[in-house]
Formats: structure tokens, C-alpha cells, sequence
């Protein structure tokens, strides 16, 4: 139950400092939409559902990062990061916490971009959807701890894509392949297990993250 | 309660700290001197838990949530409002009667009409005397505390020394400065770094 308490106290700090500061949602939209936009004027006429798909999931990647990247931006500005390591909470709550936030944005940010991906592409269906809240998952997991060890670093804008864009190869895989695939519930069962395995391994290791 | 033999720190190639020996006993005041760059601060981080330690041992003797931790930066968020962050820490740190316990020490490090406007809209001053707040919020048994006195008005460091005053002996104190006179008369144990 504490645990709950201390994730619930974190991501609604997290949720609340977004409301306050505005920094990283309008972004996501503003960028997700023009990528949209960019790949309907580029994509030549006669383009399959299927290239359409991979942008999708270009598009969905490219975004999360955005968001990633600002991820610990105010924890690092006041090195709050500290304060935090040292409260008697589990450290995992932290990155639990920002996890949950990540997510929230960007889900805020899908509500938008697959309507408008619908709109100039191609109808979305159900094992797609399903595929990209299991990606979701896995992005902001991974992306959390990812972005939590290249934070401590002076190449963290360099370093956080390095990272995480190889970690997140499965994810397009497994989308792409729940998007148009003949068997999306061997997609969807790959993507919950990367996404159980990982949130199981950033979890037990983010505490070595945090303390230099 | 601070035991530390031999405690060095490297980074990469530059050593910060080395060999360097602390007994500080429960109730005691550690006074921790030196220059720029003598590794005051990696001394504290150290024993806080912030940081290991590349050599040596350090042993404190309370576990991290009776650690109160003053840094040089005030380890607040600056977008949340003064009492949203110690309502967060309170929270963290399970503080019990927690409203009260912001609410004294708002009131008594002279933030209390401030405590709705957010830190962003602080002065330095009152930054420092927020952060005093978030270390004093649950009580700890052992303060580490990075130039205190950094930031604040006569007023602010008056305050700071009555709370010192009132705390000593019955907390255990690590406290760095460059002003060592304003904190003499505190301390039991003086470690000068070179």
C-alpha cells in the first residue's frame, strides 16, 4: 500500500508540473501531427497499408522520445534527483512513477495522432490499437530507465536515443507486426512479454542508476 | 554514529578525496572546512548515501529516511508552490501530523504568506530557507548540511542559528562551510580538508 501511496504522491508531481509548465505535451502533439502531415505529402500515391503502418510506428517512437528526453528535465534543473533517492521510498517508485507520467503523455498524444494517422492513412483496427497501448508500455518502461541513466551525463540529449532506439527494435517489430500481420496475438503476446521482462529488469536495477 | 576510515573518491582520474578518517559521536557536531574543490561536498554526499565511496568504509549509523540533507541546491521543484513541496516530502517521508508540521515550519522560517506561490517566484533567500524547511520536515536524527548558511539575510541566518542552537546536541550534525566562526561554538569534531 505504501508503495502505491509513494508512485500515486510521485506521478501526480509529475502530472502536476506538466500542467504547470506546459513543456512536453503541446510539443509531442506539434511534432506528432507534422510528421503525420510531412509523410502524407511524402508517401508516393499508391503506397500500401503497409508502409503506412511503419510510419505509424516511426511516428509513435520518434514522439515517445520527445517526451522521454523531458523526463527528468526537473529533477536534473534543481538536482531534486537527490532528494528523492533519499527518501525512504523504494527507489523503484521513482521510476515507476515517471513511468506512469511518460505514459500519460504519451497516450494524450495518441488520442490525437491515431485519429489523424486514420485520417490521412488508413483505418485503424483493434490488434493496431491493442499494439500500440502494449508498445506504450514497453517505451515508457524502458525509456524511464533509460532516460534516468543519461540524465547523470553531460551527452544526455546524444546518449538517450543511442540507448534507447536499439531497445526499442522489438517494440516496432511486435507493432508493426499486430498492425498487419495474419497472426497479431503472437505479436501482441511478444510485445506483453518484452514488456513484462523489461519493467521487471528496470525495476530491480534503477536503484544503481540513481546513486553515483 | 559517522564512522569513516581511509574514505577516498576518484573521478575518472582525479582523485577528490583521499584517506580521509571521521568519528562523529550520536549527538556530536561535525565541523567540515577547506577550500574549493577540497571535497567538502563529495565527503557529505558520501556519508548521506548520495555517493559510494571509491575507498575506504563509511558506516552511519541511521538509515537513510533520518537523514536530512541540505545540498547546495535547494532540492525543490520549482513549479510546485512552497507547501506542494513539502506536502510531497511529508508524504515520501511519512511524516505524521503532517499539516501541522508544514505549517510550524512555514511559519517559523517566515514562508507561510508565501506558502501558495511557486518557488519559481522565490527569492534565493527564500529558496534556501524552504529547503531548511524540507530537511527539518521529518525530524531526522543525523543533518548534513552543505553550506547552510548560503543565501540568507541576517534575518534567515539568525533563524538558522536559534534552530541549531535548539537541535544541538539532541541531533547529530555534519555541517560544511566556509564561514566556520558562525558554527564554531557547535562544534565537538573539526575535519579540515586540504
Amino acid at each position: 500500500m505504501r508503495y502505491a501511496a509513494d508512485v500515486g504522491a510521485l506521478a501526480r508531481k509529475d502530472l502536476l508540473l506538466e500542467l504547470r509548465a506546459r513543456d512536453t505535451l503541446p510539443s509531442m502533439l506539434l511534432f506528432v501531427v507534422s510528421v503525420f502531415v510531412v509523410f502524407h505529402f511524402s508517401l508516393p500515391a499508391g503506397s500500401s497499408d503497409v508502409a503506412a503502418s511503419g510510419l505509424l510506428w516511426v511516428a509513435i517512437v520518434f514522439t515517445a522520445l520527445l517526451a522521454l528526453g523531458r523526463a527528468f528535465v526537473p529533477e536534473r534543473e534543481q538536482r531534486v534527483l537527490d532528494a528523492l533517492v533519499l527518501a525512504p521510498c523504494d527507489r523503484s517508485a521513482i521510476w515507476l512513477a515517471k513511468s506512469i507520467a511518460t505514459f500519460a503523455f504519451l497516450a494524450a498524444a495518441e488520442v490525437v495522432a491515431v485519429p489523424v494517422f486514420a485520417l490521412f492513412f488508413k483505418p485503424v483496427s483493434g490488434p493496431m490499437l491493442a499494439g500500440i497501448v502494449l508498445a506504450d508500455v514497453g517505451i515508457c518502461t524502458v525509456g524511464t530507465f533509460v532516460g534516468a541513466t543519461a540524465v547523470a551525463t553531460r551527452a544526455r540529449e546524444l546518449l538517450l536515443p543511442l540507448l534507447f532506439l536499439p531497445l526499442a527494435i522489438p517494440l516496432v517489430i511486435g507493432g508493426v507486426g499486430a498492425s498487419v500481420g495474419g497472426d497479431p496475438a503472437r505479436y501482441l503476446g511478444f510485445l506483453a512479454l518484452y514488456d513484462l521482462l523489461f519493467a521487471l529488469l528496470c525495476w530491480a536495477a534503477f536503484e544503481y542508476v540513481v546513486v553515483e | 554514529m559517522i564512522e569513516a576510515r581511509g574514505v577516498g573518491r576518484l573521478f575518472g582520474e582525479k582523485r577528490v578525496l583521499h584517506g580521509v578518517d571521521l568519528d562523529v559521536p550520536a549527538g556530536g557536531f561535525a565541523l567540515v572546512t577547506g577550500p574549493n574543490g577540497s571535497g567538502k561536498t563529495t565527503l557529505l554526499r558520501i556519508c548521506a548515501g548520495l555517493m559510494r565511496a571509491t575507498a575506504g568504509e563509511v558506516d552511519v549509523g541511521v538509515p537513510r529516511e533520518r537523514i536530512g540533507f541540505l545540498a547546495h541546491d535547494p532540492l525543490v521543484y520549482r513549479e510546485l508552490t512552497g507547501l506542494e513541496n513539502l506536502e510531497l516530502y511529508g508524504r515520501l517521508y511519512r511524516v505524521v501530523e503532517r499539516e501541522v508540521r508544514i505549517g510550524m515550519l512555514l511559519e517559523r522560517f517566515g514562508l507561510w504568506e508565501a506558502r501558495h506561490d511557486r518557488v519559481s517566484a522565490y527569492s534565493r533567500g527564500m529558496t534556501q530557507r524552504l529547503a531548511l524547511c524540507r530537511v527539518l520536515l521529518h525530524e531526522p536524527d543525523l543533518l548534513v548540511l552543505d553550506e547552510p548558511y548560503t543565501a540568507l539575510d541576517t534575518q534567515g541566518a539568525e533563524l538558522l542559528d536559534a534552530q541549531l542552537q535548539e537541535l544541538h546536541g539532541a541531533r547529530t550534525f555534519l555541517v560544511s562551510t566556509h564561514d566556520p566562526e558562525r558554527v564554531e561554538r557547535f562544534a565537538s569534531t573539526r575535519l579540515a580538508l586540504a
